[in-house]
């Protein structure tokens, strides 16, 4: 941004010329530039933490709200990839971090090693990723209302859990029922209420996967009075309701797992939402450790000129720091 | 550092920014601040007209109950329309980014923001935005408001089809709004001229950075959560969708820590704008300078703790909501030390009754009301009454229209001269602004009266009873049409045949008045030393310059051989 030389004609001007190519004319000198392109890049860091910071608030508020969901998705995620992910984005933060020292010091071979190394590790954090996807898109398991289209008749998942039967079962589905009638907010109870009669979920559920964790559903009592006055109606939760096409899928029974709660797509949400946002910024990594190793190759960085490295660096940790927090949060607990 | 040396002049004679280089693309590609800045007044202003004319079509559809010109479905559209034009192309984007990126680097004696390409950058996003904006139109309409509550926005068998196009386009103007506010900051961190401490820069510069603080810790959620509604709407994934087990409530939440604080985005900049009317025509030194600069950083704080007062009636908890109403509460003490420092200023000083001061007056008076209506919002028990009612449509009125947007209108007149180097006629300014101020208060205090006695906002159809309040109303919004179609008309008509503007015309202290007009290029040729923005001891009128001019080389601050020999002399 303010790297490079600006291409106005200031010439006209007569104020002196020899200041080094890469000081753009509002700067007295390169100190100050660079100080400047620094707490530039710390502030863009900050409005990157509140943007995940949003999703993580919703992952929160989710999990609280439905703690079944969560126990039942993750077990669909593979720890090992995400292990060998974790450890190639660490890698790739020290070679980027190295780099940066290389840089600080004019060490231009040393430079491009790190650099190269760097978009190594991101090329192969993104090919597992694609893998994950790819494996999770063919088993079914698509964000959204998607997730009910593929019956997912053909999954390795779902043949294990046939091979157990057991007799004791619904207690997950029928709990979900309760958590999701107790879910919020009094102003939306008369929906909530309306959309809890779903009995064919304990109906038809005929059998539970002894394996699967047992879930402990929050059982707290709905209120009956608003905190801001608003009484429940009660002629608005008898009113019957009526499920827009949309809605029947969720709420239809289970295809082939008795154990799987209700909307349990919204585990696969999250998951793919805060998992894309976190590929689309490693994605953004790449093009930009593309664009310095250009500038590495080209020589145009210097012990007296690092300042887009530096900046470059700063944002390949803050994608790193963002997956170390996804990393547990999906796949370990 | 540079020193300074008085025998060189400020400013080069002769360049003029406007003229610097020609040609349509030297516009479209320039990374001067000021054509920037401009170019937003030029958006910005246009934008300002099609929800202007919304909000006429919205007036003129209530004037009979039931239908007067358009069925339900296109009144809806019409105050949505409204609503999210007026919030996201117009008042967020209209200090910071037209007039703030104009002033700010001239205020600080730089040469340019700290990032003229991302300003550049964060323009044009600021273009697809709108250009998303306009294609929700065709994408079926929109008729959420311009708060895309849940679950209604997220329910594709009821709300109209341009949803999706709509918060794309929020998405897209909420990074540009970042950009600029990390723009300003960095500038003002490092760019700031020898001798210009924190403490001595203008109070305008202060609001602003409070301003881009908000902008830069707000918005990203802002982001996220209408990218959780378009998923939630294109894909069903059951965030904020009760049917699907999610939390319409928990949308509010997201939605209001962001909108929130995005008030003071609006109102803050505003004030910063009143500081420096205020205190240049009446000639006098600012009173309270500190408790003005720390009450906008106060303003700042506490807008990111009072969203809970959107939610009295959504079934929050009785503790949460009398936390937020306290905190609401609270805000009112720093807004209340800039009015009354504002007076303290005026009284006793040489008062110029100038376009730009009638529009700081007014803001003083329609601020004032629309604060204390505020207080009845912030109650708990006179709330729920309240709620829904065009009691809100008023209070917000008061402080976005009344406040954020005459404050921008009156900033306008006051660098007005400035951006175009010519002047407007005063008279035909002081007519216009009356115009603005009696049509304003006869529209909206008759909605305070309106919504007290129940009549509910949003509403296409109402009861009889309550026309005439409607029709006062509308009569009121036909006046304050006039008196903005009056200042089009005279501002176009100044930039072919104003009066040329002095550097000086107000007698202002800041470094924009000792820049000529339009200022150059460059700006300055050196980093100017600074004295007191507030001490008009200095200026002086000029017979010859037809305006006024800062005497640097009297004032011991500016001129260091003076403050040597002072120092000598003790």
């Amino acid at each position: 941004m303010s790297t490079l030389p600006a291409h106005d004609s200031h010439d006209a001007h007569g104020h002196d010329h020899d200041h080094p190519w890469y000081l753009a004319h509002h700067w007295e000198n390169p100190k100050q530039q660079f100080e400047a392109g620094k707490l530039g890049m710390w502030l863009f860091l900050a409005t990157e933490v509140l943007l995940f910071g949003g999703l993580f608030c919703a992952y929160s508020v989710w999990r609280g709200n439905h703690p079944e969901l969560f126990k039942y998705g993750s077990q669909f995620l593979e720890t090992k990839w995400g292990a060998i992910n974790t450890c190639v984005l660490i890698l790739s933060s020290l070679t980027m971090a190295w780099g940066v020292t290389c840089a600080q010091k004019g060490q231009r071979t040393g430079l491009i090693v790190c650099l190269i190394l760097t978009l190594m590790g991101a090329a192969g954090f993104m090919v597992i990723k694609y893998i994950e996807y790819s494996h999770k898109f063919h088993e079914g398991y698509f964000p959204g209302l998607k997730f009910y289209d593929t019956p997912p008749e053909h999954s390795s998942y779902w043949g294990t859990h046939d091979a157990h039967g057991s007799s004791d079962g619904h207690s997950l589905g029928a709990g979900t029922e309760t958590s999701h009638a107790v879910g919020t907010a009094p102003a939306v109870e008369a929906t909530h209420a309306a959309a809890a009669p779903t009995e064919p979920v304990a109906a038809t559920a005929p059998a539970a996967d002894p394996t699967m964790p047992v879930v402990e559903l929050p059982q707290f009592a709905q209120a009956k009075i608003g905190p801001a006055g608003l009484s429940s109606n009660a002629e608005l939760v008898e009113k019957p309701f009526e499920l827009t096409e949309r809605h029947h899928a969720a709420l239809l029974p289970p295809l082939k797992d008795p154990n799987r709660p209700l909307n349990a797509h919204k585990f696969f949400d999250i998951y793919f939402m805060m998992t894309g946002l976190h590929g689309i910024h490693v994605l953004v990594g790449m093009i930009v450790i593309t664009w310095l190793l250009i500038g590495a190759i080209k020589g145009k960085f210097s012990a007296d000129y690092f300042t887009p490295v530096d900046l470059g660096g700063l944002y390949w940790h803050i994608v790193d720091l963002i997956w170390i927090f996804l990393f547990p949060l999906f796949y370990l607990i | 550092m540079t020193t300074l040396d008085l025998s060189k002049p400020l400013v080069i004679p002769g360049d003029n920014y406007l003229t610097h280089t020609r040609g349509i693309m030297s516009w479209a590609l320039t990374l001067d601040h000021k054509r920037i800045g401009v170019m937003y007044m030029v958006m910005v202003l246009t934008s300002f007209l099609f929800g202007g004319l919304a909000a006429l079509a919205v007036r003129t559809e209530l004037l009979t109950p039931g239908k007067t010109m358009f069925e339900q479905d296109a009144y809806n559209q019409m105050f949505t329309l409204h609503g999210a034009i007026m919030v996201f192309l117009v008042i967020i984007p209209s200090v910071p980014a037209a007039l703030g990126n104009f002033v700010l680097p001239i205020m600080l004696g730089a040469k340019d923001v700290a990032f003229p390409r991302l300003n550049l950058m964060s323009f044009y996003l600021w273009v697809v935005g709108a250009i998303f904006f306009v294609g929700s139109l065709f994408a079926g309409g929109l008729d959420t408001g311009w708060t895309f509550y849940t679950p209604y926005s997220t329910d594709t068998a009821s709300a109209m089809g341009g949803v999706i196009p709509a918060l794309t386009g929020v998405f897209i103007l909420g990074f540009s709004s970042i950009f600029t506010g990390l723009n300003f900051i960095v500038t003002i961190h490092r760019l700031r001229p020898p001798g210009m401490t924190w403490f001595k820069m203008p109070l305008f510069l202060w609001a602003l950075y409070a301003t881009a603080v908000i902008q830069v810790m707000a918005t990203p959620v802002l982001g996220i959560t209408v990218a959780l509604v378009a998923f939630e709407r294109a894909f069903g994934i059951g965030i904020f969708d009760p049917k699907l087990g999610g939390d319409p409530v928990l949308y509010q939440h997201f939605f209001w820590f962001y909108s929130h604080p995005a008030v003071y985005i609006m109102i803050l900049p505003g004030m910063g704008i009143i500081s420096e009317l205020i205190s240049v025509h009446s000639h006098k030194h600012i009173f309270g300078y500190r408790f003005i600069a720390f009450s906008s950083i106060a303003i700042a704080g506490f807008g990111f703790l009072v969203w809970g007062h959107h939610l009295f009636t959504s079934g929050q908890s009785a503790l949460i909501n009398v936390v937020f109403s306290a905190i609401t509460f609270s805000v009112s003490i720093p807004s209340a030390i800039k009015v009354f420092n504002w007076l303290a200023t005026m009284y006793k000083g040489s008062i110029s009754l100038n376009t730009p001061m009638l529009y700081a007056i007014s803001f003083m008076f329609i601020f004032s009301i629309g604060g204390l209506t505020g207080l009845h919002l912030g109650t708990l028990a006179t709330d729920i009454h309240l709620h829904d009612t065009y009691f809100v449509v008023a209070h917000f009125h008061y402080v976005m229209m009344g406040s954020a947007l005459i404050a921008m209108i009156g900033g306008l007149h006051h660098w007005w001269p400035k951006m175009t180097g010519k002047m407007y006629n005063e008279n035909l300014g002081r007519i216009g602004c009356t115009l603005v101020f009696i049509g304003f208060n006869v529209t909206f205090f008759t909605q305070f009266m309106l919504g007290s006695k129940g009549g509910t906002r949003r509403s296409w159809d109402y009861l009889p009873e309550f026309q005439t309040y409607h029709v006062i109303s509308t009569i009121g919004s036909y006046i304050l049409a006039m008196g903005f179609f009056l200042t089009a008309g005279y501002l176009i008509h100044s930039m072919f045949k104003g009066k040329k503007a002095p550097a000086n015309p107000w007698g202002g202290r800041s470094l924009e008045w000792q820049c000529s007009s339009p200022p150059p290029h460059d700006n300055f040729s050196v980093a100017p030393r600074v004295g007191d923005c507030y001490d008009f001891r200095y200026v002086e009128w000029s017979e010859a310059e037809q305006g006024y001019v800062v005497r640097r080389d009297l004032d011991p601050d500016t001129n260091p051989a003076l403050a040597q020999q002072k120092g000598g002399h003790h």
